[in-house]
């Protein structure tokens, strides 16, 4: 059989869903943050009206707040799950060729890329996970905790401040909001760099939408990962039709919608810190 | 008649040749009660009673004083006997008499002109004091009114102005005294018309002329200036007391109450003219005709021409020729006129300038009306358009103002008073006139300003007085801030026109900069924490400044009676936050991160994240750049290898050339 136009499997079900309620929790989320980040900017006015009103645009923010802690409580159920059904124990999980842990082949990619950067070595044959998704899974770890806890301390500051000074408030919204401008930030940019705008991926990779990359590409994109496969003769486990076109369709225009409202918003945060910053 | 002649002749003869002619030689004759003679065909009563004779003022004299026609010789005397000439002694009051109507009139043979004895009788005149006398204050009207009464020849005959003139005597003040209380220092006729000079009210020397009425008056109303001050500019009274109205415009001859009569005659002779709705000036053809009906449907029901145009002049044919200024209401409307006068409207017209409004330009002239009658352009709701007259965008005071206030009249009608007055018809709502006066409007840069800084919260205290007492309590008020900065009054944070509810969107969002305009370090940073940012996205019910501190009432957080003081702090925050505590109200609620001094905390924790956020995105941005040329050399070379594909035979692995490609790497 040929395998010209097959697709290889990359991404489960339940996180491709859990990717779209991320998008789009961390879509409002960004939306009505910086709207009230940058509210002595016309853009933010507009964009609060929109949400209808600031105490509306309040409500959107908390909604999105508890989506995407659903997300997160999904994805860590998730795991649990999984080392139970396909890893067995923790330590296959955390230390196994899927693992999401940082190891010594990840080292070793981000001194060859840097090598094939500078025209000093190939391009390095990535695996499963390649270092900057690594580092953007974990990016969000650490944006949840310490986004969602500020966010927390300021959703419920009655309750917070019987044990914590007022001012506690006030360090806590500094860090949840320049949080929030770095994880947004990150995320329009680099991540949206590193998945869609990058030559290679122009102008747009739905496989976070379809889970299916098609074998060539995979083939070059994952070498390592490709090869493993074929040693073990796993590869055909993974082989699966692509979508309908309508879907597809579908899928990208998902995909166009969030990536245009997420350079909208970077365009407004520059617009914001050079020609309105106070 | 032979008899008594004969009698009489008898006397005269006996007795002449012993002592001259003494009064009882000639009440040898005239004790008779029956003497009696006829003069043409009226028989008079020669008879002397020389009871009351002597006890008469004049009980010490002789016959022959008086009547000097009779010498010794001739006893009894000649038969027809020139009048007793009283001027002989009485030679003041004799010329008093020639100049007086009734002199003159007995000079032209009026037999209807009274002679001396006609009032004071002959034989048995009495001192004036005496309450017996004919001429008694008490007696006075009677006596004049033997002539002057209704029905008598002298009214019927004669041309006397007034109609029943004794019946309004008795039911005036002045009569009333005088006949039913007995008061005799109360005026009779003789105290307004003197006793024996009474001359016409059109002859300038007569008592009761326009310009001597006052003086006359005054004999007994002294001091009547202070009484009517508050009407009559009393300074007036002595200087040019032609231009006030007499005390008959208002107080009418014979009728004087404290009530005012319908005048109607002087207007009569005014309307001869003036009804005609074609007459005009000679000088600049504007129209002088006079609408009556609406005169008498004004507030001047009452007042009579001459009240107003007092420079008349009723001895003339055309009586207003001699009128030479323009009506002065502030004759009457003294205060008012005050007022006026150092207004700046005044000041206009005192500089006689053309845009100057004077009464008449707000007020109207014959159609006056009150300003509590809604026709009245002074009406309540009037007042905006009337002012808008010249006040409105591009109208002749609009065009000569420098000031800062524009558009006014569209504003007000927009504020919340206009909208009060205009839209919800509540006459109480404060116009125009309320805030700048009706009279005495002035800049509010001139310290007598009613809208002046320091003059204003007065102003909007007679509506708004509770707020007026709030604010005198305040931080802001001069009475407990002794401060050399300018301290806010009412329009720096309510505006002057555009007055809105401090409930409604726009005014909440604005009062934020109206603090900061001069509390500017506090509202920046009141923008730089969650109520500011959130007021900015236009929410209006997070804190604002008067949330917390109060609007009228702010006191320093040191007064325990303070909004944020730490007695009543949670309770304030409380008012949003139902279930804030002690330490909640420990939010900085005028942060900055840009203070390392007041706020460490605050800045470090900033700077840390912005660090964090630099670092990220210095190494996660080289990266990103470092990659791209090369992922750009990767695309051109998938995309050459697409091709090659699609060139080449489809049965070929791919594997194969995904191989060869790796190796020419």
């Amino acid at each position: 059989m040929s395998n010209k136009n097959k697709y290889v499997l990359r991404f489960s079900r339940l996180n491709r869903i859990l990717h779209v309620c991320m998008i789009v929790s961390f879509l409002i989320l960004s939306l009505t943050g910086m709207s009230l980040k940058f509210s002595y900017t016309g853009w933010a006015k507009v964009l609060s009206k929109f949400f209808g009103g600031f105490e509306s645009a309040g409500y959107w923010h908390r909604f999105a707040a508890t989506i995407m802690i659903f997300v997160f409580i999904a994805h860590i159920v998730d795991l649990i799950r999984l080392r139970k059904k396909e890893f067995g124990s923790w330590k296959a999980l955390l230390f196994g060729k899927s693992s999401m842990l940082f190891n010594k082949k990840d080292w070793h990619d981000l001194r060859d890329s840097l090598k094939w950067f500078i025209g000093r070595g190939p391009r390095p044959e990535y695996g499963r996970w390649t270092y900057w998704e690594k580092f953007d899974y974990f990016a969000v770890f650490w944006g949840m905790f310490v986004i969602g806890s500020t966010g927390t301390t300021l959703w419920f500051s009655e309750f917070f401040t019987n044990f914590f000074p007022g001012w506690i408030l006030n360090v806590a919204t500094i860090i949840h909001s320049d949080e929030a401008l770095l994880a947004t930030g990150f995320i329009f940019t680099i991540h949206f760099f590193n998945t869609h705008l990058r030559p290679e991926k122009f102008p747009m990779d739905i496989v976070i939408f379809s889970g299916r990359v098609s074998l060539e590409e995979f083939k070059l994109d994952r070498p390592y990962e490709y090869k493993e496969l074929v040693e073990k003769g796993e590869l055909e486990k993974y082989l699966v039709e692509q979508y309908p076109l309508i879907v597809i369709k579908g899928m990208l225009f998902f995909g166009w919608t969030a990536l245009a409202m997420g350079f909208s918003i970077i365009i407004w945060i520059i617009y914001a810190m050079i020609f309105a910053y106070r | 008649m032979n008899r008594i002649f004969i009698i009489l002749l008898f006397f005269t003869l006996h007795s002449r040749s012993f002592f001259p002619q003494s009064n009882d030689d000639c009440l040898m004759c005239h004790e008779d009660p029956d003497l009696k003679t006829k003069i043409g065909n009226k028989t008079v009563l020669l008879f002397v009673n020389q009871k009351s004779f002597s006890s008469s003022v004049h009980g010490n004299l002789e016959c022959i004083d008086c009547h000097t026609e009779i010498n010794f010789e001739e006893t009894p005397h000649r038969e027809e006997l020139t009048k007793v000439e009283c001027g002989t002694c009485h030679d003041d009051v004799q010329k008093l008499y020639t100049e007086c109507l009734h002199g003159k009139a007995n000079a032209k043979g009026d037999a209807l002109a009274p002679l001396c004895q006609d009032c004071h009788g002959n034989h048995n005149i009495l001192p004036v004091k005496d309450r017996n006398s004919v001429v008694s204050p008490m007696k006075i009207p009677v006596l004049c009114g033997k002539c002057h009464r209704e029905g008598t020849p002298v009214q019927l005959q004669r041309n006397i102005p007034k109609d029943s003139i004794l019946e309004n005597y008795s039911e005036s003040i002045h009569g009333e005294g005088l006949l039913k209380k007995g008061l005799i220092v109360s005026a009779t006729c003789v105290s307004c018309h003197s006793a024996h000079r009474i001359l016409p009210h059109t002859d300038p020397r007569s008592t009761i002329s326009r310009k001597n009425i006052a003086t006359t008056c005054s004999v007994c109303h002294s001091e009547i200036e202070t009484v009517h001050r508050q009407i009559i500019r009393g300074e007036l009274w002595e200087k040019q007391a032609n231009t006030l109205p007499a005390c008959v415009d208002c107080h009418q001859p014979h009728e004087i109450r404290r009530v005012f009569y319908d005048y109607g005659m002087s207007d009569k002779d005014c309307l001869e003219c003036h009804d005609n709705p074609n007459i005009v000036a000679s000088i600049d053809g504007k129209s002088l005709f006079v609408n009556y009906a609406e005169l008498k449907n004004s507030r001047h029901t009452g007042t009579a021409c001459s009240q107003c145009h007092t420079e008349v002049n009723v001895s003339k044919k055309r009586p207003c020729e001699t009128i030479q200024k323009n009506v002065d209401c502030a004759s009457c409307h003294a205060e008012v006129g005050a007022e006026y006068l150092v207004s700046m409207h005044g000041s206009l017209t005192a500089k006689m300038d053309e845009n100057a409004p004077s009464c008449k330009e707000c007020h109207g002239n014959h159609g006056v009306l009150g300003k509590l009658n809604p026709e009245s352009p002074t009406f309540a709701t009037n007042i905006p358009n009337l002012c808008g007259k010249c006040h409105r965008e591009g109208e002749k005071a609009t065009v000569r103002y420098k000031g800062s206030e524009k558009d006014i009249i569209n504003h007000y009608t927009e504020s919340i008073h206009g909208k009060g007055l205009l839209k919800s018809g509540l006459t109480v709502t404060a116009t125009c006139t309320d805030c700048h006066t009706a009279h005495k409007e002035l800049p509010h840069t001139n310290p007598e300003s009613s809208i002046n800084r320091n003059n204003i919260s007065h102003t909007c205290g007679t509506c708004h007085h509770g707020i007026e007492e709030q604010f005198a309590k305040c931080i802001h008020s001069p009475l407990v801030s002794d401060t050399e900065k300018k301290l806010p009054v009412c329009f720096d944070c309510h505006s002057a026109h555009e007055i809105r509810r401090a409930d409604t969107e726009g005014f909440k969002l604005e009062i934020m900069s109206q603090c900061g305009r001069c509390h500017e370090q506090i509202a920046e940073t009141y923008f730089d924490t969650y109520h500011g940012k959130v007021s900015q996205l236009g929410y209006t019910k997070t804190a604002k400044c008067y949330d917390c501190h109060g609007a009228h009432d702010i006191l320093p957080i040191t007064n325990p009676e303070s909004r944020l003081s730490r007695q009543n702090v949670v309770e304030t925050c409380k008012t949003c936050h139902p279930a804030a505590n002690r330490q909640f109200a420990g939010y900085l609620t005028h942060a900055t991160h840009h203070d390392p001094d007041k706020y460490p905390f605050l800045f470090w924790t900033f700077w840390g994240m912005t660090g964090l956020l630099i670092g990220t995105f210095i190494i996660a941005g080289l990266h990103t750049l470092l990659w791209l040329p090369r992922s750009l050399e990767w695309r051109r070379k998938l995309k050459k290898m697409h091709e090659d594909e699609l060139n080449s035979d489809n049965d070929e692995p791919v594997e194969n050339k995904s191989k060869t490609e790796k190796d020419e790497e």
